[in-house]
């Protein structure tokens, strides 16, 4: 790598990530537009257009849009009753939120030269701090401190269980760090590969015989990461939607 | 295109290398407030948008759509049901007619044998009626021609004593053949 | 070429980091294949239980995450 960069190959596998200003070069306050708010703000309109502007006609039988904005309600309704039970429905525009917003994200983030605001840890970070927070509010105030017997595991032999509640409270604690990694973590590799592998492309500029062999490798490479972006895009989505799910479960019912 | 500026990166940075060069974004802590408030703006919208407008859209659409479903199977269900009572209603007609057709026989029948036995009947004293004229006539036919042989056989007697010589007693010559034609 | 020796063992160890992905691979190789024997072996029950798949997938994969994200912070942000 390190003989090929001397003969000027370019490798930018953090510059999709960069954050800038959208207007001149200033430095980024907290509200200064940036790259963020212009996908984020398309991202909107997309769930917009699909959620709003595809179910106006409340149709009985409805249209492509529609049944398209159906399905992903049905899916994510589905999903959070059968996870949580019942009474886990009232968080379902909660979840619903989090689900569009990481799914519309990752996809948009597939666009060539478009950015990625779930790639980034500050962002699945507050995420998955919303989703800690929420569960341990919701917990405590559903259960009171019988919410602590999730970390008490009354099945275990009772000598093990003041170790297992150590355990049990570490791996609480580390829910949201898994949780927000997982999904920047994710997004970024993918991203970071598929821009390594395009690195590989322009060798043919500089010489003909390897670039024969190594450019369309790497375009073959790249296509087939695409690929498996878009499947990991919707998988990711899913898990990050699932797993709040199912933490919300362990707080509405902690007993099992 | 880029080689060329990367080439110049290179020579810029050959002294803390490539990486130094490029640091992660994702922990460039100065970013972070931007990033948390967009996403902070995004979410509430989001959430606004979903809970105000969609979400209320589409579970009403699915809920009509399910009512809707709902009150046609009922309807259909209704449909079934009339449909059910028009067949029992039509097989009953039929039976009915079918029952209305056979009495209409059954009399119809009982009417032409009525007819039928008045009329054997009729026939049968007409002919008895005949038969007995007709034997009647036949004896008288009979009594006739007996009378008739003994008449002739009588004269035949009378004629062959005549012509034997004889005087004929006309008395003794018709008990005599009497007791013979009887004979 | 050169370099400092910090710049060697920042290479190396993202290299090493890399090793970690191979574990992942083969943990979220090991849920799939598991999943897919016992729902060949019980299609009806295999529905319901694609959640815990994605669920299972998810946390093997996660680890893997980790390791990549120490070779990242390893070449780019020491």
């Amino acid at each position: 790598m390190a003989e090929e960069a001397s003969e000027g190959l370019a490798f930018h596998p953090m510059e999709p990530f960069k954050i800038h200003s959208l207007f001149g070069e200033g430095p980024i306050h907290w509200y200064t537009p940036t790259n963020v708010t212009l996908w984020m703000a398309i991202g909107l309109i997309c769930m917009a257009l699909l959620l709003v502007v595809g179910t106006r006609g409340r149709a009985i039988i409805p249209s492509r849009m529609q049944s398209l904005a159906e399905l992903v309600y049905g899916f994510i309704h589905k999903m959070v009753e059968d996870v949580t039970g019942k009474d886990g429905l009232k968080f379902f525009p909660y979840i619903f939120t989090l689900f569009l917003f990481i799914v519309f994200s990752n996809f948009l983030g597939l666009i060539p030269l478009s950015f990625t605001p779930t790639a980034h840890i500050a962002v699945t970070g507050v995420l998955a701090i919303l989703v800690f927070v929420t569960v341990t509010v919701v917990g405590f105030v559903k259960n009171g401190t019988h919410f602590l017997g999730l970390f008490w595991v009354s099945s275990a032999p009772l000598a093990l269980r003041p170790i297992l509640a150590v355990i049990e409270v570490i791996s609480y604690f580390v829910r949201p760090v898994s949780h927000s990694i997982r999904l920047a973590g994710n997004m970024m590799a993918g991203h970071a590969v598929i821009e390594v592998f395009a690195g590989f492309a322009p060798v043919i500029l500089m010489s003909a015989a390897v670039g024969v062999l190594v450019t369309p490798l790497s375009v073959l490479a790249v296509t087939a990461m695409y690929g498996l972006e878009v499947i990991v895009a919707l998988v990711q989505a899913y898990v990050f939607t699932i797993l709040t799910c199912v933490y919300l479960k362990d707080a509405l019912h902690p007993g099992h | 295109m880029e080689t060329e500026q990367q080439v110049a990166e290179m020579a810029t940075d050959a002294a803390h290398g490539a990486a130094a060069a490029v640091p992660m974004p994702q922990l460039d802590l100065s970013t972070f407030p931007n990033q948390i408030f967009w996403l902070c703006v995004a979410l509430v919208v989001i959430y606004w948008m979903l809970s105000r407008i969609a979400l209320p859209r589409i579970s009403a659409v699915l809920a009509d759509r399910q009512s809707t479903i709902a009150g046609d199977i009922a309807a259909a269900e209704d449909y079934k049901l009339k449909a059910k009572d028009a067949e029992a209603a039509y097989e009953k007609a039929l039976a009915d007619a079918r029952a209305q057709a056979q009495k209409i026989i059954a009399e119809t029948k009982a009417e032409i044998q009525k007819d039928l036995d008045a009329a054997t009947a009729k026939a049968d004293t007409e002919i008895a009626k005949r038969a007995t004229e007709s034997e009647a006539r036949i004896n008288e036919i009979r009594a006739g021609a007996l009378e008739a042989v003994e008449a002739v056989a009588r004269d035949a007697a009378a004629e062959i004593v005549v012509a034997l010589g004889g005087q004929a007693d006309t008395g003794a010559l018709a008990t005599a053949v009497g007791a013979r034609v009887k004979g | 070429m050169e370099g400092s020796i910090s710049e060697f063992g920042q290479y190396l160890g993202a290299g090493l980091a890399c090793i970690g992905l191979a574990g992942a691979a083969m943990g979220v190789g090991n849920v799939a294949g598991n999943f897919l024997n016992g729902a060949l072996r019980n299609p009806s029950a295999a529905a319901g239980q694609t959640a815990t798949l994605f669920i299972g997938m998810a946390f093997a994969e996660a680890l893997g995450i980790f390791a990549f994200l120490v070779a990242l912070l390893l070449l780019f942000a020491v």
